[in-house]
């Protein structure tokens, strides 16, 4: 079998553009997404709101500095080619990427060693969260985002029974974002994850946050449950920076897996508008 | 109409102030978050005295990032109020004028700025490259092992806010989403099994 060899400071390098562009360049879809959401928005506190948002991003863009000073925890889903050999180690070079554009890239070093008795500031924003997943092929595939903690801390885990159906998966999705109210930084991309296991379920509601807010679920019921989900949502009323409106989410996006026949679970992570995620390919 | 507020913040100004009212200040401010308060009340606790001058001050909820060559000061937009709601009413009640952040406070936190005639402003969120826009100096007070979280004094110019809680205890977060909800909305509650 023929492999392919990457070296360790490829995949230091492609980590560190990654993490650098996505704290300074927002998502076309989210962009889109905000001035659309300006038009429509119902409150002039709410338009002037998404106004310096919006004025916000072009600036962070233009002169290459953080859209939030909350530059986040790395978090990377890999796609990792089963034809591929690092001449290293791969989570370390990961890390490397993350020190680097942090340091480099003047990010904030926002993680604490210990999270209960030492909290002490590791000062290069290690370690990542990685969740690798191996696949066939010879590439590999990186999707990166800072998460922001502001709107991670509204986030929660349900493990539902079956019996609850729709309604129940539909009311604790609700539920979760009427308490978080003007706290994580509205509009927010919801992103909802259901089915496997307890910790699958919170895997998948990262992973949906990370998905452009343009698409939806393959699944037509997913997809009309999350235009539902949507219209519910703003009709909450916490609006642009939770100071009232018609605009408290951007999206819904679900993201579905198989499970147990005793369990239902669904997770719900709750984004910023600064939904900061990029992609690239080794 | 926005009101211009010179620091430091006067009772009368405050006593001015509604909830609502957009405003731009322009003076010095303190800036600390979770770490710091966390040590400010130990020593409150123990009777020992602060390593700043709280009175008569507002305190900005950040954590700057850094600043990039050439630049004065990082993005430092505000972070969410509510995990510094423990540590804020013996703040105030020691002489604290008021809060820059955002999000929700605690019924003990109203309270404590009623009692004491205190002002809660809200930044916006994740509009950090542009409110550092109004931040022309930063200077490191106490607690730099902190790194971001170092308590310092930063001097502002038209910094750009919204009076989210004034000193009758009157709160935007209550009444403005109420003027856009929409009664027809779905329960939410997950009922019991």
């Amino acid at each position: 079998m023929e492999f392919r060899t990457i070296s360790a400071e490829t995949v230091t390098a492609a980590v560190k553009k990654l993490f650098m562009d996505c704290n300074y360049f927002i998502g076309g879809d989210i962009l889109c997404a905000l001035q659309k959401a300006r038009e429509n928005e119902a409150s002039p506190v709410g338009k002037s709101v998404l106004s310096q948002i919006i004025e916000n991003n072009r600036i962070a863009a233009e002169e290459e500095i953080p859209i939030c000073q909350d530059t986040g925890m790395a978090v990377l889903f890999v796609e990792y080619g089963d034809k591929i050999c690092i001449d290293g180690d791969f989570d370390e070079a990961v890390n490397e990427g993350v020190r680097q554009a942090y340091r480099d890239g003047f990010l904030r070093k926002s993680v604490v060693s210990d999270p209960v008795f030492d909290r002490v500031n590791t000062r290069d924003n290690t370690p990542a969260v990685i969740h690798t997943k191996i696949v066939s092929g010879d590439k590999i595939r990186l999707t990166a985002g800072g998460k922001g903690f502001g709107s991670e801390n509204m986030s929660a885990v349900k493990m539902l029974a079956p019996s609850y159906g729709v309604d129940g998966v539909r009311r604790f999705i609700l539920d979760t974002v009427f308490r978080a109210g003007p706290n994580p930084c509205p509009p927010i991309v919801v992103g909802v994850g259901i089915g496997g296991t307890f910790e699958r379920a919170a895997q998948l509601a990262k992973k949906a946050t990370f998905r452009p807010v343009d698409t939806c679920h393959a699944d037509p019921r997913y997809a009309a449950l999350e235009d539902e989900l949507l219209a519910e949502i703003n009709k909450m009323g916490f609006g642009p920076a939770g100071l009232g409106g018609s605009t408290t989410a951007l999206a819904v996006n679900i993201e579905t897996a198989p499970t147990h026949i005793a369990g239902m679970p669904v997770a719900v992570n709750i984004c910023c508008h600064a939904a900061r995620h990029a992609g690239t390919e080794i | 109409m926005i009101k211009r507020i010179t620091l430091p913040i006067t009772k009368d100004s405050v006593a001015d102030l509604n909830a609502g009212d957009s405003v731009l200040l322009t003076g010095t401010i303190l800036t600390g978050r979770d770490a710091a308060h966390k040590r400010l009340f130990a020593l409150l606790e123990q009777g020992e005295p602060l390593p700043v001058d709280i009175r008569g001050e507002l305190i900005y909820y950040v954590g700057p990032a850094p600043a990039k060559t050439g630049y004065a000061v990082g993005p430092a937009g505000p972070t969410s109020s509510y995990r510094m709601d423990m540590y804020t009413p013996a703040l105030l009640d020691r002489g604290l004028k008021g809060m820059i952040g955002k999000g929700a406070r605690s019924r003990e936190v109203i309270d404590a700025m009623v009692r004491n005639k205190c002002v809660y402003f809200a930044a916006i969120g994740g509009a950090a490259a542009l409110i550092a826009k109004s931040i022309k100096r930063e200077e490191i007070l106490c607690y730099a092992d902190l790194g971001t979280e170092a308590v310092r004094r930063y001097t502002v110019e038209d910094f750009p806010c919204i009076v989210a809680i004034d000193s009758r205890g009157n709160n935007v977060y209550e009444t403005e989403p109420l003027r856009y909800r929409d009664e027809s909305i779905l329960p939410c509650d997950v009922p019991k099994p």
